[in-house]
């Protein structure tokens, strides 16, 4: 066969191109028609509520009142419970799996933390709901539900950790063991300083996961209205719990209320993720440029 | 506990080696910390799951669910159908439109200001909460066309997308650059390189990432619940009519106060992570196969 160089594909080639750009630029496309499409419904009640909808505490659709604070509360007192439980766990275990572990363990260790990742949160949340409220008497609670939280984002914020410490240049920690330091002595005075700002990102993304996590929160958190309140045994509820539960019967104003729910949370979440991955992509740009 | 001071390495150093031990200890607790929640979900998930499954064992897998939630007896069929549907869908949108957008950003796009946008953008887009494009589908989607497995299809392929164009990123990163050089120099045009050369070099590794992205939407029920509707019979139509899934079932079932719908619960579970751990296995060998 005889090599046609002339360029006759240069059409295809072209169309292919844009073809590409195009699913690029879907990504864009959906985030922009989220935000779009979402604060579009989402107009009806806060025109009705005003600024009160992030304000008041009262959530009653019989008399059309709707008041997001509670499940605003609920939302950011859970994910902080779910990030003080998983972050000592995860950079514990990043520092084993990296630091610790003789090289053929890490593998299987490396597998079995990601296998968490597989069970699906639904069942995070029945093991939850029939499990841990009820055998072991939690009860459904904030405290219930960031326990569960904080299982389901430690995979993530261990493997991002780990990527983080192993950019440590291994010249840092050579240098502090040429000095005599412990191992211990070692990952404080080189891997941690160096990791730090990747780390803050880990964690981050960590918590924009547990305050957008869903299903798992309806089963424990308990749906019950009004809390805002610190006992972190108290049943409570979050504003993705709300949404699952309560779209069901929600008449036009309620779906609206509902809406602009999603909207704060895609808001909240939006931001956090933006600062954390933009202080994660920051720190291992850095690190990477270090290294020789 | 990230401390920049500098270390006092003078100190005695029976207690500098104490605290390193301690320390050390301290990270496999966080190991040991993150095994047993794994441990104890798998444990009962399989105790509990199983013998509901084998012990009405090709009826559950086949038998349409009870429409009466406090009937005992087996059924999952439409659920096991339902969840195949929506996956395969989502994995048919999702994976050539991520795999396209990967190419542009490392193929055409590269360090342009606008690939470093769609970067950003993607590595955020994974973070958006799942119940938010529930939401988004059902505005967009399921009130013009109505319930239909379709939907819950498109709000699955949301998700997928940007971990898709991650992974895929990352693997095509990995195909040598002479190997692209090799076919210019034969007259290819780029579309062909890409398409003939590149992509068939970092194959596995996309196939092995595509399905982990899989795995995980498989058990994703928030996107579904406002798209897929409620239904107890078999509906092999991917287009139009109510679904269901076997997500949204442990969902509907978790609550339920009858022991037969907890069981029917326990059962599905068992059958969801079963698939979701079949495809990860499976997305692993490919993947060790061809880095060893």
């Amino acid at each position: 066969m005889q090599l046609d160089l002339r360029g006759r594909s240069a059409y295809g080639d072209r169309a292919f191109r844009w073809i590409a750009y195009g699913a690029g630029a879907l990504v864009l496309l959906i985030l922009g028609l989220i935000a779009l499409v979402m604060a579009d419904r989402a107009r009806p009640v806060i025109g009705e509520m005003g600024i009160d909808f992030f304000s008041s505490k009262r959530w009653s659709a019989p008399d059309g009142l709707y008041g997001a604070l509670p499940f605003i509360w609920g939302t950011l007192y859970t994910a902080a419970i779910a990030v003080a439980i998983s972050v000592p766990v995860s950079l514990g275990v990043a520092l084993f799996v990296t630091q610790v572990a003789p090289r053929w363990l890490k593998k299987p260790m490396v597998y079995l933390i990601d296998l968490l990742a597989v069970v699906p949160s639904v069942v995070f949340g029945l093991w939850g709901v029939l499990v841990l409220s009820h055998q072991f008497g939690l009860g459904r609670s904030f405290l219930t539900a960031g326990i569960i939280l904080g299982i389901m984002i430690t995979p993530i914020i261990t493997s991002l950790s780990r990527e983080v410490i192993e950019t440590t240049p291994a010249s840092e920690k050579e240098a502090a063991l040429a000095l005599g330091a412990t191992r211990w002595e070692m990952i404080r005075a080189s891997v941690l300083p160096h990791s730090k700002g990747g780390l803050v990102g880990a964690v981050m993304l960590g918590l924009g996961r547990a305050m957008g996590e869903t299903i798992a929160a309806a089963l424990v958190i308990g749906s019950a209205l009004g809390q805002v309140t610190l006992n972190a045994f108290a049943s409570g509820n979050s504003m993705p719990a709300v949404i699952a539960n309560e779209w069901g019967e929600a008449d036009d104003l309620h779906k609206s209320a509902l809406i602009a729910l999603a909207v704060t949370l895609f808001v909240i979440t939006i931001a956090v993720n933006l600062i954390a991955t933009a202080i994660v992509q920051r720190s291992m740009k850095r690190s990477r440029g270090k290294t020789p | 506990m990230i401390a920049g001071e500098p270390l006092d390495l003078r100190a005695r150093p029976n207690w500098r080696s104490v605290k390193n031990i301690a320390m050390t200890v301290l990270m496999g607790l966080a190991v040991v910390a993150v095994v047993i929640p794994l441990v104890a979900v798998v444990w009962s998930v399989v105790s509990r799951g199983a013998g509901i499954v084998f012990s009405a064992f090709p009826d559950f897998f086949t038998a349409e669910i009870p429409v009466v939630s406090r009937r005992a007896g087996p059924g999952m069929g439409p659920a096991i159908l339902g969840t195949l549907l929506v996956t395969a869908g989502a994995t048919l949108i999702a994976v050539p439109l991520g795999i396209l957008g990967a190419v542009f950003l490392h193929e055409y796009g590269g360090t342009s200001a606008f690939a470093k946008l769609v970067r950003f953008m993607a590595t955020v887009m994974t973070g958006v909460p799942s119940i938010v494009m529930g939401l988004f589908v059902y505005l967009t989607w399921t009130l013009k066309f109505g319930y239909s497995a379709f939907g819950g299809a498109l709000a699955l392929a949301c998700l997928m997308l940007p971990v898709v164009i991650g992974s895929t990123e990352q693997m095509l990163r990995l195909v040598p650059a002479n190997l692209r050089e090799a076919a210019y120099a034969l007259g290819t045009s780029k579309s062909r390189t890409i398409l003939t050369v590149v992509l068939p070099a970092a194959l596995p590794g996309i196939v092995s990432g595509s399905l982990l992205a899989v795995a995980r939407a498989a058990g994703e029920t928030a996107p579904l619940l406002f798209a897929v509707g409620a239904a107890t019979a078999y509906n092999p139509n991917l287009f139009s009519g109510a679904n269901t899934a076997l997500s949204m079932q442990i969902f509907g079932n978790a609550t339920s106060s009858f022991v037969a719908a907890q069981d029917r619960a326990w059962g599905a579970a068992f059958t969801l992570m079963l698939l979701a751990f079949l495809v990860t296995l499976t997305a692993r060998l490919l993947f060790t196969r061809r880095s060893s």
